[in-house]
């Protein structure tokens, strides 16, 4: 390890969720642009969660915008050690803002879940979210990130139904990710009646935090799911922003990072 | 050794789905519930009677099976060794073993209630299978296709329109297989509700690899029995090419409890294994996740998917069924490779001494039986699966060729 780290990472996620508001989880891609910038802006705009997406050839799961920036970064060579390296300067400059990885399994294995746990660990990585990794594949990933005390984090989606909900929910840790759509990122937003519904069918599963995610793209759309869920995800929206406007990304990344903050603080 | 045996290499894969470490559901959590259906409902029509009713009846009569087991005696004469015998899956409808698995699949799609068929397709042969069950019942069919296949396989994209399918060509990544099989996956994600996914190969979440095998078996029972019909023994080698690896496992499955019958499954080599240009994932890859399934992938250390390359469009894509990379840890099939130089070969050594003019898929398995053959004795036996035809290909032959057609 770099140096000392005073806070571990369960305390850093539920920190961020025990602050008087919902939380504002923001995600970009690694390597995508000047990432140490732009998380720096997400920061001073009032994101309480960084979610830094490992940069995949086939990312699945994902709209065209973040397919776009998975390819820009891989374009510019982005490795999994330069990831880890964004991660590690994330934590210096950063030391109380949590800090969660997300992507698909393939780049996260290739060396070994206690591999990737480890390294994970040692860049101060607080929680990993994986795409392809469901409940009934735990053992390929999620042993090795307790076991590092790194948060695996599950995710739930409209089709998650209350037979399967308890298998989903035990073992996640940190927060949940409410997938609001059946679909991939950065399309269709949820009905608000659908997304509260669904929010509360996990709460009384769970107490750990439900994060929602999806589709969502402005302050209002913001500020409506802060009405009824513990943490607000952004991703694509934000993702744009760094495709359109490069190395003056940072400054249009905290505009709409404030924007979306205050919509979340005033929404209860 | 029966089915029944602890020892038996015919009871995979287990109930999560696992061949040994490989294969499982590595699938987001939206399409975990579907998956698990499906299995419920795969598990239900292999109790049923009235679906084995369906499913034979239209092989027997749509499709055309029993396909012939044919001894092709001026290839062997020429080859100077073993007797070499085909099955000719590609005298079936639409010029591949594809279809088996296309009529099986849409069967399953009904059962379901599923009234939208989506599929991926890399030469067009699964394309044109799905398009094809789709028309004969009355479903709307989108096929993703690589835009570089689009490009490469324009007489199959005809086909695809003809039988009422609507193509959409994949611009992602290299435009390729893999690409299109991406987005297959988006489009099921955001479609589950009334969306069924007709997976061409033995790959992907289970239960598809366990589903495509047991209907690309047919393959397999029928040679076992048509073999023992015609010359009162077995096989002593097995041969097939392998892209997903779904003709291969259709013929291999029914022989894995016969010890006497070596198996031999051909990769294809590309441009060799100097550089990266091939297509080989069990000889040239290591294991990993991707599609749904853990099995051997092309990939660099960080886990990135790279991109095969092969002649035949079938078989460039950078991972495998589960089950081979299985069998090929349990040593019970061997894994070889053949370039696209020696397919080339072997498809027109098939053509002038056979008058049968292969894909150039199964033209990798005919290479690799052209080099085993020579040295084994006249009277045994290799028996080779002949998975499509090569109409669509002769465009591509032309131009290796560099003949202007």
């Amino acid at each position: 390890m770099n140096e000392p780290d005073t806070m571990n990472s369960s305390n850093r996620l539920s920190n961020a969720f025990a602050k008087p508001h919902p939380a504002l989880v923001c995600f970009l891609t690694a390597g995508d642009g000047d990432t140490a910038a732009n998380l720096d802006a997400l920061v001073a705009g009032g994101a309480d969660v960084i979610e830094l997406g490992m940069p995949f050839t086939d990312p699945m799961a994902d709209g065209p915008a973040i397919q776009q920036a998975n390819i820009r970064s891989l374009g510019a060579g982005t490795t999994t050690a330069d990831v880890l390296r964004m991660a590690t300067e994330f934590r210096k400059r950063h030391p109380e803002v949590p800090l969660v990885l997300m992507g698909y399994a393939n780049p996260m294995i290739r060396r070994g879940p206690e591999w990737f746990a480890a390294a994970a660990k040692e860049a101060g990585v607080d929680g990993v979210i994986c795409v392809d990794i469901p409940p009934e594949e735990d053992e390929a990933l999620g042993p090795a990130l307790r076991e590092a005390g790194i948060a695996p984090i599950r995710l739930a989606t409209p089709t998650t139904d209350d037979k399967r909900l308890p298998a989903v929910v035990e073992g996640s840790e940190g927060f949940l990710y409410y997938v609001a759509v059946a679909g991939i990122t950065g399309m269709q937003q949820a009905a608000i009646e659908s997304i509260e519904a669904n929010v509360g069918r996990i709460k009384k599963a769970t107490d750990i935090p439900v994060a929602v995610g999806f589709g969502v793209r402005t302050p209002q759309q913001a500020s409506e799911i802060a009405r009824v869920a513990d943490g607000v995800v952004v991703g694509s929206a934000l993702v744009d922003l760094v495709a359109e406007h490069g190395a003056d990304a940072p400054e249009r990344l905290r505009e709409l990072t404030a924007e979306l903050a205050g919509a979340i603080r005033a929404a209860r | 050794m029966t089915d029944s045996t602890p020892n038996s290499f015919r009871n995979q894969p287990d109930e999560r789905g696992h061949f040994g470490d490989y294969g499982g559901r590595y699938v987001a959590e939206t399409l975990m519930p579907l998956v698990l259906d499906l299995e419920r409902e795969y598990r239900a029509a292999q109790a049923d009677p009235e679906f084995q009713r369906e499913f034979d009846d239209l092989l027997e009569h749509y499709v055309g099976r029993p396909s012939p087991l044919y001894f092709a005696e001026r290839l062997t004469e020429a080859l100077g060794g073993a007797q070499v015998w085909f099955k000719r899956d590609e005298l079936n409808h639409t010029g591949a073993h594809k279809i088996n698995n296309c009529i099986g699949q849409i069967l399953l799609a009904i059962r379901m209630g599923k009234t939208r068929i989506i599929a991926e397709t890399g030469a067009g042969q699964h394309g044109v299978a799905t398009a094809t069950v789709c028309a004969r019942f009355g479903l709307p069919c989108v096929i993703y296709m690589g835009a570089e296949d689009v490009k490469r396989q324009s007489p199959n994209v005809f086909r695809m329109k003809l039988l009422g399918a609507e193509i959409v060509p994949v611009t992602s990544g290299r435009g390729t297989l893999k690409d299109a099989m991406n987005e297959g996956l988006r489009d099921w994600v955001a479609n589950v509700h009334d969306t069924f996914y007709i997976i061409g190969t033995a790959a992907g979440p289970h239960p598809y690899p366990e589903l495509v095998r047991d209907f690309q078996s047919v393959i397999g029972r029928e040679a076992r029995q048509q073999m023992l019909d015609r010359t009162g023994r077995l096989p002593d080698l097995a041969v097939a090419c392998i892209g997903g690896g779904s003709n291969a496992l259709g013929l291999f499955h029914p022989f894995l409890d016969d010890p006497e019958v070596k198996l031999l499954g051909v990769e294809a080599a590309g441009h060799g294994f100097d550089g990266d240009e091939h297509a080989a994932s069990l000889l040239g890859g290591v294991p990993g996740v991707l599609h749904g399934n853990k099995t051997y992938l092309l990939q660099d250390e960080d886990g990135q998917i790279t991109e095969g390359h092969s002649i035949s469009a079938g078989l460039d894509y950078p991972g495998i069924g589960p089950e081979h990379a299985w069998l090929k840890d349990m040593e019970r099939v061997e894994y070889t490779a053949v370039t696209d130089e020696e397919a080339l070969e072997a498809f027109q050594l098939l053509c002038r001494t056979e008058g049968i003019i292969p894909a150039l898929e199964p033209s990798h398995a005919i290479a690799a039986v052209a080099k085993r053959a020579k040295d084994m004795p006249k009277d045994s036996v290799i028996l080779a699966n002949l998975c499509g035809r090569g109409d669509k290909d002769i465009f591509t032959v032309a131009e290796k060729l560099g003949v202007e057609i």
